[in-house]
């Protein structure tokens, strides 16, 4: 009896490893082997085009290259700026909505589904979207605001400040209904009885909104704020499409500049230590984050 | 009653914020090349379908959507084909290191594209596989598996393993209980990840972009991100390219609402 379930035991362990090994066989050649690979690439001075030089092995050369490099430097300011600025956007425009759609209404099936449409549609059709809208000529932006008045367009996104502004506009378009529906989970987790008990000692709509509504949102609201961090910090498709990094260097993004450097440059050596450093910049803001997201599920636990 | 007006005006802002943005990209799609050039430009359309023409058969429209078709297809039931054992493994089973596994999967999930796209794109030149759809299918494949994974194992772990157990005392292997027991009982779960993954590949643009430089293996984002005209940015071409790209995706948004927020946060509540 015993040897038989060992048998039986083992054949489970092989049928377990081979239900797994294929999805991780596929994860590990083409997502983490790259990465090595760009680790183990940043460490040469590789050319593409001037084979001659070879691919020498220059140790933490390009690393230092990097942080002297003031048009990195302004990279990432760009993108922290984006960072910042787009995800608190997202997570107050998220929490509106999904409070709305939280509620009891007729027709909530078809508001939400409005909703998910800014979300589903391809970034890069959302980013032509915006552009045609803050055309110069042909844009709503300048119909909506100077109608008749063509001499008062405005070429928008000739700006430097306005093309960032509108491209972070763009982004909460495109994904604030994204953070709603992480944050709507939230809500639909928090048990009515306490805002009927809240109701009963005569607190306001306010107050329990603050005391009980935020609180217990947070999980959700960390959570959301993990995910839009993390896809803001690799913003590429907007920036490609409305403004190639301009005008002059206002919206160059870390990720649009390791494109350039990797694929329209050809540095491969220097643009994978480029793509290394926002690799680990992204890991390092996840861990903070999932310990935050970590140790407020344990308060929660605790209460 | 106040309560209610406010509410009606916060849907109706929403509603209004979300849809309004694009309408004014089908508008421009059905207008002439006349009514987009005048000043101040026309609000309404003529419902010219000369645009639609236009793209179809000057701007390689059709075979835009034809390899977006293939691509987002393929890569779904691929993507499917590995995910849904892993996942049952993982869920149901002994696995060691299942732990890290999981962790590795969370870590790819939230790679920047520029941390691989160097050595992909190396890996797929030295395979062949530049400028052929399935040199975007198989980066695809990898990136979408973390999330489908994640999804379809929170869904299984849902499922009462009563059955499960029952057909593993008659004597079922892990492969058999899964086909003839957990399947059947996890369609909507593999429904769900499926609308997620092919989103995903209908909308991805940077590997797309590296990958796929001829018209006649692009797909719908990259043909419109790369959009131009002789002179001139055609407009209301690209309007009505944008159109078509979305338009599948606003049906399945209609069809599958419910499916998609349940998925969106399944995988991050639940895992």
């Amino acid at each position: 009896m015993i040897r038989m379930s060992q048998v039986k035991g083992r054949r489970d362990n092989l049928a377990a490893w081979t239900m797994v090994a294929p999805a991780l066989l596929v994860t590990m050649i083409f997502a983490l082997y790259p990465v090595l690979d760009s680790l183990w690439l940043s460490l040469h001075h590789i050319f593409v085009g001037i084979p001659k030089l070879g691919s020498p092995f220059v140790g933490l050369d390009n690393y230092l290259t990097l942080l002297r490099d003031p048009a990195a430097q302004q990279a990432l300011l760009v993108t922290l700026a984006f960072v910042v600025l787009s995800t608190l956007l997202e997570l107050a425009c998220g929490l509106i909505i999904a409070l709305v759609i939280h509620e009891r209404f007729r027709g909530r099936g078809l508001v939400r589904a409005a909703i998910l449409i800014p979300w589903a549609i391809p970034t890069v059709v959302a980013s032509q979207l915006w552009r045609y809208i803050f055309n110069d000529q042909y844009g709503f932006a300048n119909l909506l605001l100077f109608g008749n008045r063509v001499t008062d367009y405005i070429p928008w996104l000739a700006y430097p400040g306005i093309a960032f502004g509108i491209i972070v506009l763009a982004d909460v378009w495109k994904t604030s209904s994204f953070a709603a529906l992480l944050i709507l989970a939230g809500l639909q987790v928090i048990p009515d009885d306490l805002y009927d008990a809240a109701r009963v000692d005569g607190a306001t709509i306010w107050q329990r909104f603050w005391h009980i509504t935020l609180p217990l949102l947070k999980p959700a609201l960390l959570l959301a704020l993990l995910f839009r961090t993390m896809d803001a910090f690799r913003v590429f498709d907007l920036v490609f499409v409305m403004t190639q990094g301009g005008p002059g260097d206002a919206t160059q993004v870390l990720q649009f500049y390791g494109y350039q450097t990797l694929f329209t440059e050809g540095r491969i050596g220097y643009g994978s230590a480029i793509s290394v450093a926002v690799f680990l910049m992204i890991l390092a803001l996840s861990l903070v984050y999932l310990r935050a997201i970590g140790s407020s599920l344990l308060e929660r636990r605790h209460t | 009653m106040t309560r209610r007006v406010l509410l009606a005006l916060s849907i109706l802002a929403t509603v209004g914020l979300s849809l309004l943005p694009f309408l004014w990209f089908v508008l421009t799609s059905f207008k002439s090349q006349g009514e987009i050039e005048a000043a101040p430009p026309g609000w309404w359309p003529s419902g010219s379908l000369e645009f639609y023409r236009a793209a179809l058969f000057d701007h390689h429209l059709f075979d835009y959507v034809l390899n977006s078709v293939v691509v987002a297809g393929s890569t779904t039931l691929l993507a499917l084909l590995f995910a849904i054992p892993a996942a049952y493994a993982l869920a149901r089973l002994t696995i060691p290191g299942k732990q890290s596994i999981l962790a590795v999967l969370l870590c790819v999930s939230m790679f920047p594209q520029m941390a691989i796209a160097g050595p992909v794109w190396r890996l797929l030149d030295s395979l062949g596989g530049l400028n052929q759809r399935w040199g975007v299918v198989l980066p695809y494949v990898a990136l979408t598996l973390p999330l489908a994974i994640w999804i379809l194992a929170s869904f299984f772990k849902e499922l009462p393993p009563e059955l499960e157990d029952a057909a593993r005392v008659d004597g079922c292997g892990p492969w058999a209980t899964l086909f003839r027991i957990t399947l059947p009982l996890a369609t909507p779960g593999i429904f769900t990840a499926a609308i997620l993954i092919l989103i995903y590949a209908w909308n991805e643009f940077f590997f797309a972009l590296l990958i796929l430089t001829q018209p006649e293996q692009q797909t719908l984002p990259v043909g419109i991100a790369l959009f131009q005209g002789e002179f001139t940015m055609p407009w209301g071409e690209l309007a009505a390219a944008s159109v078509v790209a979305t338009l599948p995706l606003i049906v399945v948004v209609l069809l599958c609402q419910r499916w998609i927020v349940s998925g969106l946060s399944a995988g991050a509540v639940k895992g």
